[in-house]
């Protein structure tokens, strides 16, 4: 069980979409984190780029949030091996799909873009079958 | 600027992510979980996201040729609706519904310090570098 918080939900996903608007209007880049951490590990490797500094303010930013009383979950629940082969599929499909809940979800949706409408769609259906299928057909991982 | 401008959308990205909420995988699974215990929360996250960017897309950016800092613009790729895309959102979607996990939570979650989020996440590049590979020989 976790409680129905939409007063923080709204707060924290308007945060997204502001981070988006920035990197957009600023930069001239599409806040996509798939796209933006597979170029980090790319042949011009680890060089201090733009990219890698947006990912360090997404590890950064959930310790200057706990300063306000927020913080990331205590423990993950899910098995080694669960981690381990949901991992390799949302890295591979992300970067097949050329996006995921950020870049497809939020910047592609919030620009009407019809490729990006029909990939929300699509991962979002897998996902609420997934875990129908997990929770209530299987009865769970373990 | 552009590289200061970069981090600070990383950290109201992850802080974002943290106060929502969207980097507990239990909270993302209670959301997709529609006929069980369902935590309608992310909708507002979602919602709101896309009430902020859609709105200074369309009043703001849409209208601009280059970025403040003198960049084009760069928006995803021409490509139409086609079966990579299909596939891919299918192959993501089965993934984070299995762990409730997508990549900004991912890479989020580092600061937390459980290894599982580290093998999360080095499978995860592991996934897209075959993804790459495979984009390469056209399959």
């Amino acid at each position: 069980m976790t409680e129905f918080t939409p007063a923080t939900a709204a707060i924290g996903g308007a945060m997204i979409g502001l981070s988006a608007v920035i990197l957009l209007l600023f930069n001239g880049k599409i806040a996509g984190i798939s796209g933006i951490f597979n170029s980090c590990f790319t042949k011009k490797g680890l060089a201090l780029s733009w990219r890698l500094l947006f990912l360090v303010g997404i590890i950064v930013g959930p310790i200057i949030a706990s300063f306000f009383g927020f913080s990331l979950p205590q423990s993950i629940d899910a098995s080694w091996l669960v981690m381990a082969v949901a991992g390799l599929l949302v890295g591979f499909g992300s970067n097949l799909g050329n996006g995921c809940t950020s870049g497809h979800g939020i910047c592609g949706m919030g620009r009407l873009s019809p490729r990006s409408i029909v990939a929300t769609l699509v991962f979002m259906a897998v996902a609420l079958i997934t875990v129908f299928v997990i929770r209530h057909l299987i009865g769970g991982l373990s | 600027m552009k590289h200061l401008l970069a981090l600070v959308s990383g950290l109201i990205f992850g802080a974002g992510l943290t106060v929502s909420q969207m980097v507990d995988p239990q909270k993302v699974l209670n959301f997709l979980d529609i006929s069980g215990n369902w935590d309608p929360s992310l909708i507002f996250v979602m919602g709101a996201g896309l009430a902020v960017f859609g709105l200074a897309y369309f009043l703001v950016i849409k209208n601009r040729k280059t970025a403040i800092f003198g960049a084009a613009i760069t928006l995803s790729n021409p490509a139409g609706i086609n079966r990579p895309l299909l596939i891919g959102a299918a192959i993501f979607g089965l993934g984070w519904g299995i762990s409730g996990i997508c990549p900004g939570p991912a890479v989020a979650n580092i600061s937390g310090g459980d290894p599982k989020i580290a093998v999360f996440v080095v499978m995860m590049l592991v996934g897209m570098k075959a993804s790459d590979f495979l984009k390469k020989r056209k399959l």
